[in-house]
């Protein structure tokens, strides 16, 4: 082969401190699809908003374009050094038409006026080499996902960009949509470009890469020829790591034979989540593993009625039970943790008080109205000692505390309704690692004292370490369940088999 | 304070950890001061000032009278749009409310065997637009804003049509002494006018309802983050409705007390642009416009400001067209306030 369109050596890159990047290098050439594939937060995005010039690298790595050393500075620097980047939130203005679009930020303009004519004969051209059945003055907002798609790649072509990096193009695309888009870059490879393709999915890789890189905890694991792309292999660097000792599973192992508490039968959004069913069982806790858009985090609001569904039914102990809003799950017991505490969960600027306070207000006011500020601040206390909350007094504003000590506080606003159902959706992201250890503690105590818990969660360690069987989403179904028997423990492998539709591929 | 903290450091373990927990506790409380005392010392400034510029006309007992009564109506409403700008909300509407409600009343207090009815009838008047406000909000998820704005026009309109556009009078309207009269603290020596003592309840009742109650919890929440409130099980729409309506309530009262005043009101010009003083004095009582921060003291200290504002100018003889670009600027300076707040608080 010629020589490296791109050379990147040495190349980290650390926040407050911590590494999410390690000495990466990473070559890849005119002409080739060069698949990126890691677990998530594995560093592939950050590897990839250095390219783009949205992440300065740490000082000491070295990357070259075309054997030239260059430094790429803000989204423009990446534009002039010949990258663009699709990402998986298109960045398409939808009131603009393509043309506009495209021509976004350079825009033509004759003695000051627009020359709207002049920039739609310029993408005419583009459109018609990407075989786009669509005109320049088309609005984007009336494109599909697909074809907003080929107008990031118009984009890209038309700044003559030499490297193309696609991150997972394929989230929001149909199957046929998906197929028009490979043959595109096939296209496109053979037209001398380089792509970097970043997914998750086994079949796209072998389908597409020339060459797989894989990432693994911010450090590089290995590239693979063509020739030796094998699931297995790649599986194996993408997760091989020890568990720890720090992970606490004390209660019951036998708990998934006692009486089932949640069952949820055919659930569907109509979307993102496609007929799932799983159990829960007292005293159990059950892992929900998947990757990134597999639809959990939409199946957990499907269940507290946080979305509305358009099929499907709850039993709870065996009951029916009808939930229409997140109030009434919390009602009949079902106290749902969201993987986003910030946005969707606490109150930051309300005292710790309050924020443990609120689901119980009214069951512990006076005359149901009247605020009973002693027993608020019984519950706060004891939630404070019994959680050890790390915070001056529970007065203080919960913005303040650090992301484990907020997680702990939005816990205790759910036990304060005693569920008989917990689910936890990435109950530790964000925390750090002491604080993550005790929140297992306490997972496992609830576990002992009968609550039935849905952990979800995108760590595989994790869900190794503190479940007692794994449920696998891919794509909005279920995709299997991982069980411990007698001579094996859960492993991740199996996880990420399911989780990438592999199993199939190595049958 | 410096007490305080010392006794808090002992308190808490000895170690560096204890320590810097405890300064950060005293930073918070005085952030809390702060936030809370917000523009008392602004009060208190513009206070002297005048009386010092009027050459010592300020600090009677006739002109503190005087600006009680001013800012009584003023107070009552933004006591309202303080529960709306909590959720992070806007009502532009108060002031045609407040018309409206004045004629209904009005008029009901000429029909001599319902006489007796005017006051309930302008206040339910404005709660019945409060809440015709907030269902378009809370229910079809309209922006406040726009609602608003449309219920700005639109109930100016309904004002006008009460009174088939006229000025309504009535020289002998029944509970005129809520207008004009005062209630004697000490006879011959202090008395206070009714509409101050209805303002001041009023702030005290605001007071119960957001720190004593569930629902001013509710509240808070709503308007620091209503994904959020919606996941814990706060029902958001029947929150909005709540606020709303009681700020078109509070309006329909600001409406009884103007008309108890003057005995008469006009469709046209009653309550022209209130909406405004009523918002300025909830922002320079330092409720974020953002929502979910804010106490109901501190919008009464801003409506003090407004009144003290108003009467000083005047009382230093500064023109009335001086007097508006003035407390405009007070409107920006408020905004610019709420801005320097928001930086030093939490949210992140």
């Amino acid at each position: 082969m010629s020589d490296p369109i791109l050379e990147m050596r040495g190349v980290s890159k650390s926040f407050f401190g911590i590494k999410a990047l390690r000495t990466v290098d990473l070559t890849v050439y005119a002409g080739e699809i060069h698949a990126l594939m890691g677990e998530n937060g594995a560093g592939k995005s950050t590897l990839m908003k250095i390219l783009s010039g949205a992440y300065k690298p740490d000082p000491g790595g070295e990357i070259r374009i075309e054997g030239r050393p260059v430094q790429i500075h803000g989204p423009l620097g990446g534009r002039a050094a010949g990258i663009s980047i699709i990402y998986q939130e298109l960045s398409l203005a939808p009131n603009l038409t393509v043309a506009e679009n495209i021509y976004l930020g350079r825009e033509l303009s004759r003695s000051g006026l627009l020359a709207r004519g002049t920039m739609r004969a310029g993408v005419g051209p583009i459109l018609e080499r990407l075989g786009a059945d669509f005109t320049p003055s088309t609005l984007v907002a009336h494109l599909s996902m697909g074809q907003r798609q080929l107008v990031e790649i118009a984009r890209a072509l038309h700044v003559r960009s030499k490297i193309l990096i696609m991150d997972e193009p394929t989230t929001s695309l149909s199957a046929a949509e998906s197929e028009r888009l490979f043959a595109l870059i096939r296209q496109l490879r053979a037209e001398g470009l380089a792509i970097i393709y970043i997914s998750h999915r086994m079949d796209e890789v072998y389908a597409l890469g020339d060459r797989v890189t894989v990432l693994r905890d911010g450090r590089l694991v290995g590239s693979l020829d063509k020739s030796d792309i094998r699931a297995d292999t790649i599986v194996r660097m993408m997760v091989g790591r020890d568990v720890s000792s720090f992970y606490k599973k004390d209660h019951d192992p036998e708990a998934g034979k006692g009486h089932p508490v949640l069952a949820a039968i055919d659930m569907s959004d109509g979307q993102r989540v496609k007929g799932c069913s799983l159990t829960v069982h007292a005293g159990e806790v059950v892992g929900l593993a998947g990757l990134i858009g597999a639809g959990r985090t939409e199946l957990a609001h499907l269940i507290i009625g946080a979305a509305p569904k358009i099929s499907g039914r709850l039993e709870l102990e065996g009951r029916p039970i009808e939930i229409r809003t997140p109030g009434e799950a919390l009602e009949t017991g079902i106290a749902y943790l969201t993987e986003d505490r910030k946005a969707l969960g606490l109150f930051l600027d309300m005292s710790c008080l309050d924020n443990i306070n609120l689901a119980v207000l009214g069951d512990d006011a006076r005359l149901g109205w009247i605020l009973d500020r002693d027993k608020a601040r019984e519950r706060a206390d004891r939630a404070f000692t019994g959680l050890s909350i790390r915070a001056a007094n529970p007065g203080v504003p919960a913005g303040g505390l650090s992301g484990g000590n907020q997680q702990k506080v939005l816990l205790s606003r759910l036990l304060a309704i005693a569920p008989k159902v917990l689910i936890l959706d990435e109950p530790t992201r964000g925390v750090d690692v002491g604080a993550k250890s005790e929140i297992y503690s306490i997972i496992d105590n609830l576990a002992k004292s009968g609550t039935a818990i849905l952990v979800i969660s995108s760590d595989l360690p994790e869900i190794i370490g503190i479940c007692d069987r794994v449920i696998v989403m891919r794509s909005g179904h279920i995709a299997g369940e991982v069980k411990r028997t007698e001579t094996s423990p859960l492993n991740q492998e199996d996880i990420m088999a399911l989780a990438t539709g592999m199993e199939h591929l190595d049958a | 304070m410096p007490d305080d903290g010392a006794s808090q450091a002992k308190a808490a373990p000895v170690t560096a950890n204890g320590v810097a927990a405890a300064q950060e506790t005293k930073r918070q409380r005085v952030r809390v001061l702060v936030r809370a005392l917000g523009m008392l010392p602004v009060l208190l400034i513009l206070c002297l000032g005048f009386h010092f510029l009027s050459e010592g006309r300020f600090f009677t007992g006739q002109n503190l009278g005087i600006v009680l009564q001013q800012a009584a109506v003023n107070t009552v409403l933004a006591a309202g749009m303080t529960f709306v700008i909590l959720t992070g909300g806007i009502d532009l509407s108060v002031g045609s409310i407040l018309a409206a409600a004045a004629m209904a009343g009005l008029t009901i207090s000429k029909l001599p065997e319902f006489g007796l009815l005017w006051l309930p009838v302008a206040v339910l008047t404005g709660l019945g637009f409060g809440v015709i406000n907030g269902a378009l909000i809370a229910l079809l998820r309209l922006p406040p804003f726009i609602v608003t704005l449309g219920s700005l026009t639109a109930v100016r309109g309904l004002a006008r049509l009460l009174g088939a556009d006229t000025t309504v009078f009535n020289p002998s309207i029944p509970y005129a002494f809520i207008g004009n009269g005062s209630l004697t603290l000490i006879p011959g020596v202090a008395s206070i006018p009714w509409l101050s003592v209805i303002a001041l309840l009023v702030i005290f009742g605001s007071w119960l309802v957001l720190r004593r109650t569930v629902l001013g919890v509710h509240i808070y929440a709503v308007g620091g983050n209503e994904s959020a409130a919606r996941l814990a099980g706060i029902k958001v729409w029947a929150v909005v409705i709540f606020v709303y309506g009681v700020s078109g309530l509070l309006a329909g009262l600001g409406g009884a007390m103007q008309a108890a005043r003057l005995y008469a009101a006009n469709g046209l010009q009653l309550g022209q642009s209130y909406e405004l003083d009523a918002i300025t004095a909830v922002i320079l009582g330092g409720t974020s416009f953002v929502g979910g921060i804010g106490s109901i003291w501190g919008t009464l200290v801003g409506a003090l400001i407004i009144a003290v504002l108003s009467n000083g100018l005047i009382l230093v003889g500064v023109s009335d067209i001086w007097q508006y670009v003035i407390k405009g600027l007070v409107i920006i300076g408020a905004v610019a306030l709420d801005r320097y707040r928001l930086q030093g608080s939490a949210r992140t």
